[in-house]
């Protein structure tokens, strides 16, 4: 058959029936839609959890509750009641390469000011917790290490809480309700960034750890330990220490394994960079399956072309198309379906993550790679699942073909 | 040397329960620009007599040889081709593609080519082939706005483009009425004054007279093999209509001489 004839007889069968052309592209459209609309926000996160841990601050070791694996477990955690604020404070104490130690008790909770509420997160730290995370006030002042020993009821915000509970207007002063517990505002945070999560950054209320554990969470223990250390240098050396000192002050034999993790701020962002990539891969096996569903649409529609068109294979086959031909036939419309389909759906797919993104504060990120990966499985999907049908077409026999009404 | 030679055919079908020997031992031989036509009743073996010989179907045994090339032996490819480059099929149900252009119809055995045709070339011949069965100004046309006879010259057209050694027509008129039936036959003698071989299949004594030999099937046999002075279609046509012509004169006539319709003559044609 004359090569150029191929791709030719098949666009001119599938202009024949637009419609169904078109009904038959949409699923493999949504498919590969859904893959890239999913890696596209799967590494639009990654790249954003990357992002915030990397500033979590210079020489930042975190300890956590419990034992965990790296790479197992998200940041969150600290189910497990194994720190104290003693052994916060007797890191720093005992440790030369410890600046500074910070016990964190997280709650979620509302607050209250005026007829005005917001739901948002209270941490509760130590008086070094601003100069561990390297984060700066944009006005007011710090609470003190003084605050911190009376549980005074004092709170230091972010920009998110001055913009949605004081509409902008200076809070240093005011009073803030944490169920029924009144704050005074002594300071705002300045503003962590410029980037999508950066505002889920500034939707904070940091207090004294004392007010945190006795008024506001109801806990007794650490989820986490914010440790910084003196240089970078002194890393090693200072983690060997801190892991020396809390075995000794938790009395672990020493066959026992560590009932707390120290990770470092790169081991933190690796751990969260692994986590994100699985949901990445999560996600686009999600949206696999939707792909997947397309082609078997294809295969659908591709086999009751084939009974529709026995008359036309017949005709093909009698005027002296060989097998082959007709088989080459059915499967490039097949494959030109679904690369038409893959095109569709990148287009769709950046669409769809451009307005998910917009409206859900949700950061995206379009790779080159999930592209041409979609479109090169979209195509396999149609040399996969058009094969059958195309097989059966180039089995007919032309008399029985021609013969069929 | 004839172009086709059939010695002893015969053709089986087996089903599951019964085997139905349709051809029981046919001899024949087709000589180069014969005009052949074969007639049976329902049942007598044409069609699958048809079938071999356009290579469609092979013979339970016996030889088939087509232009000197015994092709009972052939491959389905090399039954393809031999398709392709030997022979012109011209069906009763026409068999057009639907949505296809007359032209795109007729290129289609060009496509399936081996030697590769420029698509120029491929335009070009397909266009002469629609001029030769007078549809030059139908190019464009898709089987639905085409008449049964436009249709048929159309399947014609499409036989003729690869230029082959025999035309093979099973049952052209069949779905045609007597006017677009004699215009059929007329280009088919044409065809065959031109030096085609033309094998026809028919029901109908009337169609069969067009043909100088008419081979007569019963029960998969050769019953009879005679050849006749053929009937001029062209003649047959022009009668044909001479006679349609007063017959609408006198309906004219006499409508005129009852109403007097101005409009009468329109609707006469
Ligand atoms: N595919 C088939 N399977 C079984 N029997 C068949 C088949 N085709 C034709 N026959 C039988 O072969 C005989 C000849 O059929 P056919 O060649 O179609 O005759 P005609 O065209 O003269 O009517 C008939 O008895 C018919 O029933
Ligand atoms: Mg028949």
């Amino acid at each position: 058959m004359k090569w150029s004839a191929v791709p030719y007889v098949a666009v001119r069968a599938l202009t024949k029936n637009t419609m169904r052309t078109v009904l038959t592209a949409l699923g493999i459209i949504i498919g590969v839609g859904a893959v890239i609309t999913m890696v596209g926000l799967g590494q639009g996160a990654a790249a954003e959890v990357e992002e915030q841990v990397n500033r979590l601050g210079q020489n930042v070791v975190l300890v956590f509750p419990g034992e965990r694996q790296l790479g197992g477990v998200s940041i969150g955690g600290g189910s497990a009641n194994t720190l104290t604020v003693e052994d916060a404070l007797a890191l720093q104490e005992e440790i030369p390469e410890v600046v500074a130690a910070s016990p964190e008790v997280r709650s979620q909770r509302v607050i209250v000011h005026g007829n005005r509420n917001w739901h948002t997160r209270v941490y509760g730290q130590s008086a070094d917790y601003l100069q561990i995370r390297q984060w700066p006030l944009e006005s007011g002042e710090m609470f003190t290490h003084e605050h911190v020993g009376r549980a005074a009821l004092v709170a230091v915000v972010g920009q998110t809480i001055v913009e949605e509970l004081f509409e902008g207007a200076d809070p240093i002063g005011q009073t803030i309700r944490v169920r029924g517990l009144p704050l005074e505002v002594i300071g705002v945070l300045s503003r962590k960034g410029m980037s999508l999560m950066g505002s889920v950054q500034d939707d904070i209320v940091i207090i004294p750890y004392t007010t945190g554990f006795q008024r506001v969470s109801g806990r007794s223990h650490a989820m986490v330990i914010n440790v910084q250390v003196y240089n970078q240098e002194s890393m090693d050396i200072a983690r060997a220490k801190m892991e020396d000192l809390l075995r000794e002050r938790h009395r672990l034999a020493p066959d026992q394994p560590n009932d707390f993790t120290i990770q470092t701020q790169e081991e933190v962002a690796q751990a969260a960079t692994e986590t994100s990539r699985v949901m990445t891969w999560l996600l686009a096996s999600i949206a696999g399956i939707s792909l997947f569903v397309g082609g078997i649409g294809i295969m659908n529609v591709m086999l009751v072309s084939v009974t529709e068109r026995t008359r036309e294979v017949g005709l093909r086959l009698a005027v002296g198309a060989r097998g082959p031909d007709v088989l080459l036939q059915f499967l490039i419309e097949a494959v030109i379906l679904c690369v038409l389909g893959g095109i569709g759906g990148i287009v769709l797919g950046i669409l769809s993550t451009e307005i998910i993104a917009s409206y859900a504060g949700w950061p995206a990120l379009f790779s080159m790679e999930a592209m041409i990966v979609a479109v090169s499985v979209s195509a396999a999907v149609g040399l996969f699942f058009g094969f059958y049908p195309a097989w059966k077409a180039s089995r007919l026999d032309p008399i029985v073909a021609l013969r069929r009404e | 040397m004839p172009i086709i030679e059939l010695e002893e055919i015969t053709r089986i079908y087996r089903t599951s329960a019964v085997a139905v020997e349709a051809l029981k031992g046919i001899d024949l031989e087709v000589k180069e620009q014969e005009f052949l036509a074969i007639m049976g009743p329902s049942g007598s073996g044409k069609s699958t007599l048809m079938n071999i010989l356009g290579c469609l179907d092979k013979p339970t045994a016996g030889r088939y040889r087509l232009d000197g090339e015994d092709v009972s032996g052939f491959s389905r490819s090399r039954l393809a081709r031999t398709r392709n480059q030997a022979l012109g099929f011209v069906f009763q149900s026409f068999h057009l593609l639907p949505r296809t252009t007359a032209q795109e119809n007729v290129e289609l055995p060009l496509l399936y080519r081996e030697e590769g045709l420029s698509w120029k070339e491929i335009h070009r011949r397909a266009r002469e082939a629609l001029e030769s069965v007078g549809l030059g100004d139908r190019l464009d046309h898709t089987p639905n706005q085409l008449s049964g006879g436009q249709k048929q010259r159309v399947a014609v057209a499409r036989a003729l483009v690869t230029h082959p050694r025999v035309l093979l027509a099973d049952e052209p008129t069949g779905n045609l009425d007597t006017r677009t039936s004699l215009e059929i036959m007329d280009i088919v003698q044409r065809l065959n004054a031109d030096g085609l071989t033309i094998l026809m299949v028919t029901h109908e004594s009337e169609v069969a007279r067009f043909a100088e030999r008419v081979v007569t099937l019963r029960d998969g046999l050769i019953e009879s093999d005679e050849r006749t002075e053929p009937l001029s279609a062209r003649r047959e046509l022009a009668r044909w209509l001479a006679q349609a012509e007063s017959e609408a004169d006198d309906r004219t006539r006499k409508s005129e001489e009852l109403k007097e319709v101005p409009e009468a003559e329109e609707v006469a044609i």
